[in-house]
């Protein structure tokens, strides 16, 4: 569900504030994670049967919303028509559940790219990130580095906004402290996981 | 200040910078370059060495290997009257909680490096107040530090630190003290006060705020500049 859906759910029911709506607007952060980035690099991690690999998105990044089969088979589609992914020969069996896909080099020089290019700095950054994150831990790549590399990303817009409000009108500066408020709470998610990959690695890797 | 180079060439090259407290390496070959009339952000998580890093840039701390060249004179192998020296007439600083003398006025504060440099007391009371307008405390001149805001203080610390017209500050958390608009003012001000000058600025900060004044950051981490996210 995107943000637009969002907005139109709240026009049609003229409902502003409810359940549904808290959890069409929950989803919709969640959703601004890169699931065919998510699942080729879980699959960096060694081949894996579509099964699989949902079980391992779900335990992973699904705490509040779980993908559905069909969606890991349209993304796992998209990756192979990209050549970013390929069927293990000899492994088809059973249909198509019990297909067995591995990571070509395209896909890894892909993830590489996804892992170590910033995010552009908004508030709602920090599941991608996290997902990011994640899958630095699980390929054994540098997770401080990427984190280093928003970090710098994050400070640069935060400047960008800090040259913005000088000399500014009020309402000018007003809106700049707002981002500047938000992305400040984004640094400090950073910091935090910085400071406990270890932890972060340990714990997915249970 | 005798003369400031173009805006783009390097001030200061600290090289290799090493230095150990006890068993703790608080700095573990540090390199890093500043460019004068640049405002540079040392950030990095507690105990990661980012105040070590700022005392052996401005002599106060001597590193037990590397070096810190500071337009051409080597700081690191002079000695402790040749850095006191350096650190008077060219050297700014800030601490988080100004550090200024309760027993004196606003106005004695600002002047004493003025005094101790050998300038006139009129022309150092004259100076200091000058700069105490620009600040915008020239009501306060009269007053003790502990009749002053947080906010004040700081800016008497400020004028303090400016008042010799220093080529570089160092600021160790500067606002570290201060509440969200006080830290806001405080900033704002620093940052446009310095530029005008002309003055380089190490500003050793955790807060991102505080580092979005300056024009480039750097983050240490278990006394490393960590390095290659360059974008």
């Amino acid at each position: 569900m995107r943000y637009p859906d969002v907005l139109r759910y709240c026009r049609s029911s003229q409902v502003i504030v409810s359940r549904r709506l808290t959890q069409l607007y929950t989803q919709c952060i969640v959703t601004r994670m890169d699931r065919a980035m998510i699942l080729l690099g879980l699959l960096e991690t060694g081949s894996a049967y579509g099964y699989d690999l949902k079980h391992h998105y779900d335990r992973l990044f699904g705490l509040r919303k779980q993908l559905a089969f069909g969606q890991i088979y349209a993304t796992l589609a998209r990756l192979m028509r990209d050549s970013c992914i390929e069927e293990l020969e000899g492994e088809v069996s059973r249909g198509p559940e019990r297909r067995r896909y591995r990571i070509t080099a395209e896909g890894r020089d892909r993830v590489d790219e996804w892992l170590f290019t910033p995010d552009i700095p908004d508030e709602n950054l920090q599941s991608n990130l996290f997902a990011k994150t994640v899958i630095a831990l699980l390929i054994d790549d540098d997770a401080e580095r990427l984190l280093d590399m928003q970090r710098h990303a994050h400070l640069e817009r935060m400047r960008q906004l800090t040259t913005d409000k000088q000399g500014a009108d009020f309402a000018t500066a007003a809106l700049c402290d707002h981002a500047l408020f938000h992305l400040e709470a984004d640094l400090r998610w950073i910091d935090l996981m910085s400071a406990r990959l270890r932890d972060l690695r340990e714990s997915i890797g249970q | 200040m005798t003369h400031t180079p173009a805006p783009s060439a390097p001030l200061f090259c600290a090289r290799d910078l090493r230095l150990s407290f006890g068993l703790t390496e608080a700095l573990r070959g540090v390199d890093l370059t500043i460019r004068a009339g640049e405002i540079l952000a040392i950030m990095g998580p507690s105990g990661s060495g980012k105040s070590t890093l700022l005392h052996v840039l401005a002599g106060v701390l001597v590193p037990a290997g590397g070096s810190v060249v500071y337009d051409g004179r080597c700081i690191s192998t002079m000695n402790e009257a040749e850095r006191a020296r350096l650190r008077l007439t060219e050297f700014g600083f800030v601490f988080q909680f100004g550090q200024l003398l309760p027993d004196l006025s606003a106005l004695d504060n600002v002047s004493i490096p003025l005094l101790l440099s050998g300038t006139g007391r009129r022309e150092a009371l004259a100076r200091a107040q000058e700069l105490l307008a620009v600040l915008g405390l020239q009501d306060c001149g009269d007053k003790r530090p502990p009749q002053l805001s947080g906010g004040q203080a700081q800016r008497v610390a400020l004028a303090r630190a400016l008042v010799a017209r220093p080529r570089v500050l160092f600021a160790d958390e500067p606002t570290g003290s201060l509440d969200s608009l006080a830290s806001e003012q405080v900033m704002e001000l620093l940052a446009a006060t310095v530029r005008s000058f002309g003055v380089t600025m190490v500003v050793v900060t955790h807060d991102p705020r505080t580092a979005a004044y300056a024009d480039r950051e750097v983050i240490v981490r278990d006394g490393q500049i960590r390095t290659g996210f360059d974008l």
